[in-house]
């Protein structure tokens, strides 16, 4: 703590300004939210069934996205930060376009790819009779495409910074590659992991454009969270901002919990 | 290495933090302005004249709002279509817009109670009207590979369907033709206006989509639905009572229901209001 508070005098006052205009920039808007937000009916819209399958299904398709992202994402930052062959460069713009791609294109390309006459898809659906669009699948993949990169970033920022003489050492004492990297790398980057998988998660959470696009908008199949608060903001404006809260609020949960975690990790 | 991670660990919250809001975030796809703003110096009207309209009158209005144009070169026409409701929505918000054309009374009168809850000048007085109707038809992909030959085929088991989602007037309009066929089959996707349902169809992601019939092209084929099920919309417009140009808005709501406009309409596969 004490290490903290000598770099907060540290910061000088023509960096406060803009910091605190950016800090109102950030919070006046969530904190006009909180105070346009219908507090009285917070319980009755909270339980509607629409509401809570969209919640449910937010909840569940987020996670998995993270957790699918985490298992082929970690090994492709591997490859992009430690891999040494041709276009690696153009592989590394190429997996993280998503970032800059607008999310309802993402959902076009998905359609283009896995949509019932895309490229792929087309196969799926003459051999097998299967369709991914319109299921919580298809969130699933859409929530993939769009976060994704987030941890492929951090993940591969982090082992290009992790000191690769770790790695070396337990290498000349007799540890497989596997070994290295199950207990020396991962470990060592560990905490970039973990913003990783968060912000992957968040943004998987918030996600709507490539799932209206690919998943299309059904109650309790494909309307997430995000989808429900479009809708709502049609049919029931009070309510649109009260999920826009749930949403605000869970994430904020999560971050406060993760972020006691790592300061407890990292304050070593 | 363990310290620098700290200002990643803020940067992170920050950009969760605006990613979350963007997930709340809702476009207006802009409309096709007319061509550039010339000066007539016969003519009084002048400037930029924003319409909000139903995605369904996109192809009728483009056409009216260019002949606008050339009835009054100094008027520069801006639509923004999209779903009704969410139209309605933003200009109970305030946004800047002169004149609103919706596919539906019930939709049009949110837009106007919304205005006179907010005690907008003017609202107490306004009077929508009526300018076209419109029907409900069968869209179904132009190779319709499951052999969808009317209302009675969503029931099927293999056939899947998407129709505009129930607070939109085209969604209402789906459910009341559904009710009416006495289809229970559930559709696999509400979309959020009825464009979206004609790309869903057009690009063969659904077997069917229930339209307006105005919205039928050679991208797609229609089953025409029993006049005994079908239902009527009606469309309403009104010039807005914050209209940043309120006699450019009168001009245009005037034309749309002149001779001339009702003509645009009709052309397009309108009825008469």
């Amino acid at each position: 703590m004490s290490r903290r508070r000598v770099g907060h005098r540290g910061v000088p006052a023509a960096a406060l300004v803009p910091a605190v205009l950016a800090i109102a920039f950030l919070v006046l808007p969530l904190l006009g939210l909180a105070l346009r937000s219908p507090w009285a009916r917070l319980g009755e819209i909270l339980t509607t069934t629409t509401v809570r399958q969209s919640l449910a299904l937010s909840l569940w398709t987020s996670l998995v996205a993270t957790a699918v992202s985490v298992l082929v994402g970690v090994p492709l930052a591997w490859l992009l930060a430690r891999g040494r062959f041709p276009g690696r460069r153009v592989l590394q713009a190429a997996v993280t376009l998503p970032l800059v791609l607008p999310p309802v294109v993402g959902g076009v390309a998905l359609l283009g790819v896995l949509g019932r006459r895309g490229l792929v898809g087309r196969y799926l659906y003459d051999w097998f009779g299967t369709t991914i669009t319109f299921t919580p699948t298809a969130v699933v993949l859409a929530q993939v495409f769009v976060a994704m990169p987030f941890l492929v970033v951090s993940v591969e920022g982090a082992l290009r910074g992790a000191d690769e003489r770790f790695d070396e050492a337990a290498a000349s004492l007799g540890a497989s590659r596997w070994t290295t990297m199950r207990r020396v790398t991962l470990p060592l980057i560990a905490p970039s992991l973990a913003a990783g998988a968060v912000l992957t998660w968040a943004r998987a959470l918030g996600e709507f454009g490539a799932t209206i696009t690919f998943a299309g908008n059904f109650p309790g199949r494909t309307q997430t969270l995000p989808l429900t608060v479009y809708a709502a903001l049609e049919s029931d404006p009070d309510a649109a901002i009260t999920l826009s809260l749930v949403l605000l609020v869970v994430c904020l949960a999560v971050l406060v919990v993760l972020r006691g975690h790592w300061l407890g990790q990292v304050a070593r | 290495m363990i310290t620098s991670h700290r200002p990643a660990l803020g940067a992170a919250l920050t950009a969760v933090l605006a990613l979350t809001l963007a997930a709340c975030g809702q476009s207006t796809a802009p409309g096709s302005p007319g061509t550039s703003p010339g000066t007539a110096p016969d003519d009084a009207l002048s400037g930029e004249l924003v319409v909000l309209a139903a995605a369904s009158l996109q192809d009728a209005f483009d056409e009216l709002g260019a002949a606008f144009h050339e009835a009054h070169p100094g008027v520069t026409v801006t639509f923004s279509y999209g779903g009704s409701s969410g139209l309605a929505e933003q200009i109970v918000a305030g946004a800047p817009a002169d004149v609103f054309a919706a596919a539906s009374t019930s939709t049009m009168e949110t837009a106007v109670h919304g205005l006179q809850d907010a005690g907008v000048a003017g609202a107490d007085a306004l009077s929508p009207t009526l300018f076209a109707s419109n029907s409900m038809v069968l869209a179904v992909p132009l190779a319709n590979e499951a052999g969808v030959q009317g209302l009675a085929d969503l029931e099927r088991d293999d056939v899947t369907f998407a129709v505009c989602e129930e607070a939109v007037p085209c969604g209402a309009a789906a459910v009341r033709v559904l009710q009416a066929a006495g289809v229970t089959a559930a559709p696999v996707t509400l979309e959020k206006d009825v464009t979206a349902v004609l790309i869903k169809v057009r690009d063969d992601e659904v077997d069917a989509g229930i339209v307006y019939v105005t919205d039928l092209d050679e991208s797609v084929t229609g089953i025409e639905v029993p006049a005994d099920v079908n239902t009527t919309t009606s469309y309403p417009i009104l010039a807005l009572p914050e209209a940043p140009h309120p006699e450019t808005a009168a001009a245009f709501t005037d034309f749309v229901l002149s001779a001339e406009g009702l003509a645009v309409l009709a052309s397009h596969g309108f009825a008469a209001p």
